[in-house]
């Protein structure tokens, strides 16, 4: 039931959200889900916070630029 | 800052080898063949220094040049020998354990304060880089390949011989795995403060 998504459903969308378009129905179950889920809003920001952090990487610099 | 480009001697572009070195060696864990690779991947920028745009900087055109090296490898390592390790088809039953019967999650995912300025302190990256070496190896490499190389899926599955939803599985593994692994290691959760009526022992 797209509709009544769990935490575990919801977080799978979110995460392959991020490697290809979700149809309308997943992205309507998923706003649905996240709009009243803490949980589920906390670990999408987790997630593009890890694709960030990847782009960063190795970080901050050992002086050889500037 | 200067418009006029001009082509990178060795010398300046010899300097982005340790940077290279580390971007290399987190996807593909092993240091000789990342050092292979940097040492390939600057070889080819000092032959085509002439051709560099000057659009990017120096550092993002050899981490581009360094991706293809990355990914010949990585071909090179899957043509000869056939991935065994992990379960073919990957069902993803483990990621079970992350939720509870009723679909909620096991562990909640707590506030991280200010993440952004995580990515300003050299430990968080030694931080992520043990969390990401606490995965089965094609997890990490699926996750790595997506979000350090910015390959696409399809790319991923090509690569890792995998069915595209196999790939989907690794990825969000990846995402639950290390997410959990860097609140537990870096994010602490904030000061709740001692169990009430707890008795020290």
């Amino acid at each position: 039931m797209i509709f009544r998504l769990s935490c575990k459903e919801a977080s799978r969308l979110i995460s392959e959200g991020m490697d290809r378009r979700l149809s309308l129905t997943e992205r309507i179950g998923l706003r649905l889900h996240v709009g009243i889920c803490d949980a589920c809003t906390r670990f999408t920001s987790q997630v593009k916070f890890l694709r960030d952090a990847l782009k960063a990487y190795p970080g901050p610099n050992d002086r050889e630029e500037r | 800052m200067p418009s006029e480009s001009s082509a990178p001697t060795p010398l300046e572009l010899e300097r982005h080898r340790p940077y290279l070195l580390r971007f290399a060696l987190l996807q593909l864990r092993d240091r000789g063949a990342a050092e292979d690779a940097v040492q390939d991947a600057l070889l080819a920028a000092i032959q085509s220094a002439a051709r560099f745009a000057g659009q990017s900087s120096v550092r993002t055109w050899l981490v581009g040049i360094l991706k293809h090296k990355i990914i010949d490898t990585i071909r090179k390592a899957s043509r000869e020998r056939p991935p065994e390790s992990e379960p073919a088809n990957d069902a993803g039953e483990d990621l079970d354990l992350f939720f509870a019967d009723d679909g909620h999650f096991a562990e909640i995912p707590e506030t991280w304060t200010s993440p952004e300025r995580s990515l300003e302190e050299r430990r968080f990256f030694e931080a992520l880089e043990r969390c990401l070496h606490a995965l089965p190896k094609n997890t990490a490499s699926a996750f790595t390949m997506r979000e350090l190389m910015g390959l696409e899926t399809e790319e991923i599955c090509k690569e890792l011989g995998i069915s595209t939803s196999n790939c989907w599985v690794m990825l969000y593994r990846a995402r639950l795995s290390l997410r959990a692994c860097l609140e537990r290691t870096w994010f602490q959760p904030g000061p709740t403060g001692p169990g009430r009526g707890e008795i020290p022992g």
